[in-house]
């Protein structure tokens, strides 16, 4: 019997999720520091389990336009995990990197925009699951990612389908970074049953 | 006064004219319109997944391609569609990310759009219009007075089908 059940989440568990997202956002923010070199706040997470009807417009609404960078994770767990950043800031946050000024922040994304914010996705995520992997000593490994720019509820359908084999609800984890931008993130992690039991297993619970 | 009734994600609602209804950012979700064209009653359901035979917990009848169909042609003949009359139009299906792989999810938008068809076939309820695959999200409106399907996608403009 699988000791989670996202539809009736008990509360120790949820809390270790919880800062399991805390956690992982910190690396996260650190990582983005050093690629910005920059100092780079963050604000604590706010980790919400969500109807699927709710997740859009916890993310400012469904045809918000948003970029998702998305990677399949392998390893002792499975499942895959998304990066949500808000299509503005996305644009901002390539700029900053690439020392040039973002002249029309509405813009389409060129391909080099594009690779520079797959970069950003790698490193964003890729210490979040490092942290996890740290954490609970398990062997964790994304595969390559791949970006997404279009309304946030058509890119979110795709973590809510993966969820919505298994649950009803989805876990977000809302992060703000603060520097001389602010930058609203969103981690969503969907890992398959079994490895949300082995994650819990490993931390002792 | 009509109105803009809104579906959410693994959700199905009834419309009769002169009302209309949306559903905003449909990804890899299919939403599938179906109305009654002399009674002006009709619906939509955004679905999420093909089959509800694959999981164990399904208690939610939107969120999938067989029961979603059959539950909104059920309220439809319920509120007074005729069950012969019913025509179909279906939007969505999308594959969002490009990158082929091990998991089977990935592919979910196409098997989604086979098994509203599927589904529908059962039905014997025509499909006279779709706009289905390719990797963009897209927002439809329904309009059961006209059987209108206006579908919206970024940078693309709105097309009616």
């Amino acid at each position: 019997m699988a000791k989670v059940d996202l539809n009736n989440m008990e509360g120790v568990y949820f809390d270790v999720l919880r800062e399991i997202g805390n956690i992982g956002a910190g690396n996260a923010t650190t990582a983005l520091a050093q690629m910005l070199n920059t100092k780079v706040d963050m604000h604590v997470p706010k980790v919400d389990l969500l109807e699927f009807s709710e997740v859009g417009e916890a993310m400012g609404g469904e045809e918000q336009i948003m970029a998702g960078i998305y990677l399949i994770v392998e390893g002792d767990i499975s499942g895959s995990i998304m990066f949500l950043l808000e299509k503005s800031s996305a644009k901002a946050l390539v700029a900053k990197l690439m020392g040039t000024t973002s002249e029309n922040p509405d813009g389409e994304f060129d391909e080099m925009e594009l690779s520079a914010l797959k970069e950003i996705g790698n490193i964003i995520t890729g210490s979040y699951l490092s942290s996890l992997s740290t954490l609970t000593n398990l062997n964790i490994h994304p595969t390559p990612p791949d970006i997404c720019i279009d309304m946030c509820g058509a890119i979110l359908s795709v973590p809510a389908i993966e969820f919505g084999a298994i649950s009803d609800k989805m876990l977000l984890i809302a992060t703000e970074f603060t520097d001389d931008i602010k930058l609203e993130g969103y981690f969503i992690l969907v890992p398959d049953l079994e490895s949300y039991d082995k994650i819990l297993t490993s931390l002792g619970m | 006064m009509s109105e803009m009734i809104k579906v959410g994600m693994a959700d199905l609602k009834l419309c009769k004219a002169p009302d209309a209804i949306t559903t905003l950012g449909l990804g890899s979700c299919v939403g599938i319109a179906i109305r009654d064209p002399i009674t002006k009653i009709g619906g939509l359901a955004h679905i999420m997944l093909p089959d509800s035979g694959n999981f164990e917990n399904h208690n939610s009848i939107p969120k999938f391609a067989d029961t979603g169909t059959k539950e909104l042609v059920r309220i439809i003949v319920a509120a007074g569609g005729n069950r012969s009359r019913l025509v179909a139009k279906i939007a969505g299906g999308a594959q969002m990310f490009a990158f082929q792989s091990k998991n089977e999810m990935t592919a979910v938008g196409q098997r989604n759009v086979d098994a509203v068809k599927k589904v529908l076939a059962e039905l014997k309820i025509p499909i006279l219009a779709s706009d289905t695959g390719l990797n963009f999200g897209r927002t439809v409106e329904f309009y059961p007075e006209t059987g209108d399907y206006v579908i919206k996608a970024v940078g693309k403009g709105v097309k009616t089908i």
